[in-house]
């Protein structure tokens, strides 16, 4: 238990014989956890909506979508674009939606693993993470072109309407819809756990890069003196 | 009127001075220029400006009020919306309706066939009378309706969750009924007065068997609100003497557990004007008095529990010599050939309109009680004791002539329709309510003139236990020159008419013409106690059952079409904008069974189903499940389409039932 006191007493001795405060070291630890946190909890959070406007829907229709899961008009919107022959809502993103769980769990025991990797491997770890936020994105983007690129022709009102790819932020028009595209809070914490990470990272080298370049004195040196 | 004009045009210039912008101020401190100017061109007066401002209701706003309309010989119930006056909705109730699809191949058939007469005849329309709301603790609680036909003594009822009508039961010993439907406190009992005596179960009798034969029967139908549903094993009836009762209302707070009816032939006039005998309308206001029915309902029900009732027709009755024997029953004396029964919100008064008496009666509950409790009572004819009205009357107030129905307010007013003097009379109650308004205790404060011969009349939530004043409806039965002439027919007219202020300052404020029948009775209740579905709960939903149809399908991948000899069953799914299957084909007299399903979920996304020719049509609201059966009697190519206009492709919406010969 004393271990984990911030006593200002209690120092850490490196191998080169300096020393460095207890709270060198948990910081960073305390930071990829928390990163970890935050995307765990991301996943109860909308990471994107599409809300959309038309003059018999004066309450508007809403998608939000999760990692695992959408939720909001969905039946409607489906029952309005069978007339163009376009695929559910719930056809684009299915294999991400289905693994989402376990991705993310995994991206969590990739930043806990960082805690204990003392040097440079630690940012190797913590790389999906960081590319997480953006492959979202790609991701989103690929389904709602594959989605406004399935208009089929033979339908209703295939012929009326150009393919098109929804817009991933913004505005738009389909039909006599106005959409609005909005990242959610879900989203917003997966940058903020992004941000985290680097900042964990920052203070993670502060606190070992000594270490590593203590051993690697030592073992410069002992390489010297055998040889 | 010149005054009022140059009053507003001088506002008008006051507020164009100060630049105001007409169009995002609010209207207040002033009418604006544009305003005026209508109101000079229209002649309106600073009352007709009040009016309009009092029920104009904008786009998109909702009426704080609605309002259940007898729908008279429409046999339907008429849904308004108050203070704007707009009809929201008509309910098929013992009348097929085909916007509805009730009535025209769907589950309803089985609804309007219970209130078939007993040899199986079908009764196609009704004479509705009284909508009565359903009440927890003497308010309504937005829950059911009730409405009885007084041509075939029957009674419906409506589950407010989708404003459908859910059951109709003859009454199988009366003919005919007045005096319903009206509920007791809590909605224990829903009770059907009777009207013109015949003998029980209306079995011939001449008229000059009439003193023994002919009876008065008053039904206590018992309402199991978990099914929504009359139970009529649990119901009884009470045999009365041949009176005529007419209107009744149930007891409250101190008197709950009592009930109350008027009677206007306690002369037992026969009529019979051909036979050189005094005709009805003389006979029976001859009497200075007729006989308020006073009834211990709750020792009825003991009664009927213990047994002591025989079973007519399938259903339990007292009998009279029974009802006086455990004194159920007892009479007051009222004037004079009355009309109306009304409770006050407390409980502890029953108004009287005489009718032919220029006056209101006003019965002491207490005193009631007192003079039951002291005996010593007189008999009638029959032998039901009569209670001097001297002992139980506590007061009578002068109203003017006509007097016939009366409701309540939150002020201590009472109002009660004046036919012969087409006005509405505003009066002060007294008792523990005369300290809730200025003036003197039972005393007539205004009289408002109204166009013309008012029957009924409302006031918002007016016959509960807790009024809530703003508006009184006055069902005129004349128009006369109201509205523009459309022939020798004409519409009945609501007027609305503004209680909001004290003393005589009731003013008319809008003229509704209702163009479809005779309405009697309404009810006016808050809005917010409604809690109807916007859709149907599930997919599949019947809503005879209000549960999931066992024949629901919730994909159109399930839809087909199965053969069993000659039966042929068919599940269908209905969505904008098409239905599955299209093409439905049967041998000539095959005999079809079709369960239809309509998938939607958005508010207002209905379908209607119709087979051209085949005399079906059906309303399929969202979630909806309906099985229609019929005989396919005629081979040929038929189409079926949806009879709501649901969506841009909703003529598409269409299929084919081929009758191959
Ligand atoms: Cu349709």
């Amino acid at each position: 238990m004393k271990f984990f006191s911030l006593d200002p007493d209690v120092k850490v001795l490196l191998p080169d014989g300096s020393t460095r405060h207890l709270t060198d070291y948990l910081l960073p630890s305390a930071l990829l956890m928390l990163a970890a946190l935050m995307l765990m909890i991301s996943m109860f959070l909308p990471y994107w909506s599409m809300t959309m406007h038309a003059p018999q829907y004066p309450k508007g229709l809403r998608v939000d979508v999760y990692l695992n899961h959408l939720e909001g008009d969905m039946f409607e919107i489906d029952e309005l674009n069978h007339y163009l022959g376009m695929p559910t809502l719930d056809a684009g993103g299915q294999l991400e939606r289905s693994i989402s769980f376990f991705a993310v769990v995994a991206l969590g025991l990739l930043l806990i693993a960082g805690v204990f990797v003392h040097n440079q491997w630690a940012g190797v770890l913590a790389l999906p993470v960081l590319s997480f936020p953006l492959a979202f994105l790609a991701d989103m983007y690929l389904i709602l072109y594959r989605y406004g690129h399935s208009i089929d022709p033979t339908s209703a009102l295939g012929g009326a309407v150009k393919p098109f790819t929804p817009p991933l932020l913004g505005e738009g028009t389909v039909g006599q819809f106005g959409t609005v595209a909005a990242f959610g809070i879900g989203f917003y914490l997966a940058v903020g756990a992004v941000a985290v990470v680097l900042a964990g990272l920052w203070f993670h080298r502060a606190a070992y890069k000594p270490i590593v370049d203590a051993r690697k004195r030592i073992a410069s040196s002992g390489k010297a003196t055998r040889a | 009127m010149k005054r009022l004009i140059s009053l507003l045009l001088a506002l008008s210039t006051v507020l164009a001075a100060c630049g105001g912008n007409s169009a995002a101020t609010p209207a207040a401190g002033g009418l604006p220029a544009d305003a005026a100017a209508v109101a000079a061109d229209r002649g309106l007066t600073a009352d007709d400006v009040y009016a309009a401002l009092k029920t104009y209701t904008p786009s998109g706003q909702l009426d704080p009020y609605i309002m259940f309309a007898s729908g008279g010989q429409g046999g339907q119930v008429l849904v308004i919306g108050v203070p704007s006056m707009r009809i929201l909705k008509l309910i098929g109730v013992f009348t097929p309706e085909p916007w509805q699809g009730y009535g025209y191949g769907g589950s309803s058939d089985a609804v309007l066939e219970g209130g078939y007469m007993p040899n199986g005849d079908e009764l196609t329309w009704g004479d509705t009378h009284h909508p009565n709301l359903s009440e927890t603790n003497g308010d309504y609680d937005g829950q059911f309706l009730f409405i009885n036909d007084k041509a075939n003594a029957r009674l419906a009822v409506i589950d407010l969750r989708d404003f459908e009508t859910k059951q109709i039961i003859k009454n199988p010993n009366a003919i005919n009924d007045h005096g319903g439907a009206f509920v007791t406190p809590n909605t224990e009992y829903v009770i059907e007065g009777p009207q013109y005596a015949a003998p029980i179960g209306w079995e011939y009798a001449t008229q000059a068997e009439y003193k023994d034969k002919y009876r008065g029967l008053i039904t206590f139908w018992k309402f199991d609100r978990a099914k929504g549903r009359v139970d009529e094993s649990k119901s009884f009836q009470i045999e009365l003497p041949p009176y005529w009762q007419d209107l009744c209302d149930a007891g409250k707070g101190p008197s709950d557990g009592w009930f109350f009816c008027n009677s206007f032939n306690t002369e037992l006039a026969t009529g019979g004007a051909e036979q050189g005998l005094p005709p009805f309308e003389a006979g029976t206001t001859k009497n200075d008095t007729d006989y308020l029915h006073i009834f211990d309902w709750k020792k009825a029900e003991q009664v009927f529990q213990a047994g002591k009732a025989e079973m007519i027709n399938g259903i339990a009755v007292i009998g009279l010599q029974t009802a006086i024997d455990e004194n159920i029953l007892y009479f007051a004396p009222e004037p004079k050939s009355p009309h109306g029964s009304d409770v006050t919100p407390g409980g502890e008064f029953i108004v009287v309109g005489g009718k032919l008496d220029p006056h209101v009666t006003i019965y002491s509950f207490d005193k009631i009680q007192q003079a039951i409790a002291a005996g010593g009572l007189d008999k009638d004819a029959y032998g039901v004791p009569v209670i001097p009205l001297d002992k139980v009357m506590e007061a009578q107030v002068e109203l003017g002539l006509g007097p016939l129905h009366t409701v309540f307010d939150d002020k201590g007013y009472a109002y009660t329709s004046l036919f012969l003097d087409s006005a509405v009379a505003r009066w002060t109650l007294g008792g523990p309510y005369a300290s809730k308004h200025p003036e003197e205790p039972w005393t007539l404060v205004q009289k408002l003139p109204v166009q013309y011969n008012i029957g009924h009349i409302t006031a918002a939530e007016g016959d509960t236990a807790s009024p809530d004043g703003q508006y009184v409806v006055a069902l005129n039965k004349w128009s006369i020159d109201r509205f523009a002439n459309v022939g020798p027919l004409l519409p009945q007219n609501f007027q609305l008419v503004d209680i909001s202020k004290t003393g005589d300052q009731m003013k008319v404020l809008y003229d509704m013409p209702i163009g479809m029948a005779e309405p009697h009775y309404v009810q006016i209740i808050k809005a917010d106690k409604l809690k109807p579905f916007e859709v149907y709960p599930e997919v599949g939903w019947n809503p005879e059952t209000m549960s999931v149809d066992p024949n629901a399908i919730t994909t159109a991948e399930e839809a087909r079409v199965e053969r069993n000899g000659k039966n042929v069953e068919v599940w269908s799914t209905v969505i904008r904008s098409h239905f599955t299957p299209e093409w439905v084909e049967v041998n000539a007299g095959d005999h079809v069974v079709w369960h239809l399903t309509n998938l939607e979920r958005t508010r207002d996304a209905t379908h209607g189903f119709t087979i051209s020719g085949y005399n079906i049509n059906l309303s399929l609201e969202p979630g909806e499940t309906q099985t229609i059966e019929f005989d396919a009697n005629k081979a040929g190519t038929f189409s079926f389409y949806c009879t709501e206009f649901c969506s841009a492709l909703h003529l598409e919406m269409i299929g084919y039932f081929l009758v191959k010969p």
